[in-house]
């Protein structure tokens, strides 16, 4: 059977479901959906000095009557938490597409703590969690993600397990 | 140089005849000036999300680059999200302006100094981060060619204006987030917009 090209999947999903823009803090797990994005003349790929950023970013997108999504790892759902609370208080529509750290393998113990709490933190501020435990998963749960969201104005976040980013070194990581 | 001006005059007089402006207003001190100035659906004034209001504007410029897009904000609320001038220099929307009323103080908490009372220059930050242009106002006479550029000249426009350190009446907006955005989508989008 041939390797999932998830990205190539999830950057079909994001044509379909009409996002246009898509805000982003690189992580090595999004390297190939960034440049898909980048490269597709009908979005705009905007990167940002932190994931906080990305909230402000997706609000003023719906209000101006655009869909968008955010990228980032699971580190930056910890710069979001605050401010996540609009989408909630406004009924804003939001879609995170977060690659998890600090989950099976980890290499590095800075990334362990936040890595577990990001579904609990998403969850305390009121965010829908869909997990993708494969690659097979990814494209059929950002599908699910952007209905939700957008049909019932809700933020929801997609987990993309680190297990399936596979990274399991710092020398892989920086050799990507 | 010690500043002279009242901050509701200046929002008044930036928001003077203001068209289809959109405007997003950071919470607090902006919230009440802009409603003070005269409440509309197409403004977003925010009760939260502080730091972000800035972001807002960049979203919503790049959303409707047909329209112009105001940000009024507070020197805290900038500081807090300082960031957001280097995102916004870099993606160069020219429908947007970011205008921050600078008293100097974190107004609602108790008057207490921010760094541009210490001398922090956000203007210099702005200018920095390759926003088209960039100025520190005191007078009443820069505030025309303030609102002309709001309105006409291509951006991104970055301006800092430095008013008194006062503790005004508050002019309260419609407090409930989702009735602040249907309003707004509404009145920009059509009622097609409940449907999306």
């Amino acid at each position: 059977m041939q390797p999932s090209d998830w990205p190539l999947e999830i950057h079909r999903e994001l044509t379909a479901a009409g996002v246009t823009l898509v805000g982003y803090v690189p992580d090595a797990g999004h390297k190939r959906l960034i440049e898909l994005c980048h490269a597709d003349k009908s979005m705009r790929a905007v990167v940002l000095s932190t994931e906080e950023e990305g909230i402000g970013l997706a609000a003023g997108a719906w209000l101006g009557g655009q869909k968008s999504v955010l990228l980032m790892q699971s580190s930056g759902v910890g710069n979001v938490v605050n401010v996540i609370g609009m989408t909630k208080e406004c009924r804003i529509p939001l879609v995170s597409l977060v690659t998890m750290r600090g989950q099976q393998g980890e290499f590095n113990p800075w990334q362990v703590a936040m890595g577990q709490a990001t579904r609990g933190v998403l969850e305390a501020m009121g965010t829908i969690v869909h997990e993708a435990n494969s690659a097979e998963e990814i494209a059929p749960t950002v599908n699910a993600a952007l209905r939700l969201a957008y049909n019932s104005y809700v933020s929801v976040a997609v987990l993309i397990a680190q297990r399936v980013i596979g990274i399991k070194s710092f020398q892989e990581q920086t050799s990507q | 140089m010690n500043a002279t001006l009242h901050r509701r005059d200046v929002v008044g007089e930036l928001l003077k005849d203001r068209k289809d402006l959109l405007v997003v207003a950071g919470l607090g001190s902006t919230a009440w000036d802009i409603t003070a100035a005269g409440d509309s659906p197409l403004s977003f004034p925010l009760w939260g999300a502080m730091g972000q209001a800035a972001m807002i504007g960049l979203g919503l410029a790049l959303a409707q680059p047909r329209r112009r897009v105001l940000v009024v904000t507070g020197d805290g609320e900038m500081l807090m999200g300082m960031g957001a001038l280097a995102t916004i220099g870099v993606q160069k929307p020219a429908n947007l302006s970011v205008v921050v009323i600078d008293n100097g103080r974190y107004g609602e908490t108790g008057m207490q100094a921010t760094h541009t009372s210490s001398g922090v220059d956000l203007a210099a930050v702005a200018q920095a981060c390759l926003f088209t242009s960039a100025s520190t106002l005191w007078k009443t006479e820069e505030l025309g060619p303030l609102r002309k550029k709001i309105h006409d000249e291509p951006g991104p426009h970055f301006a800092s204006v430095k008013v008194l350190a006062e503790k005004i009446p508050l002019v309260l907006p419609p407090r409930e987030g989702a009735l602040l955005k249907n309003r707004f989508r509404r009145a920009l989008l059509g009622e097609s917009a409940d449907l999306i």
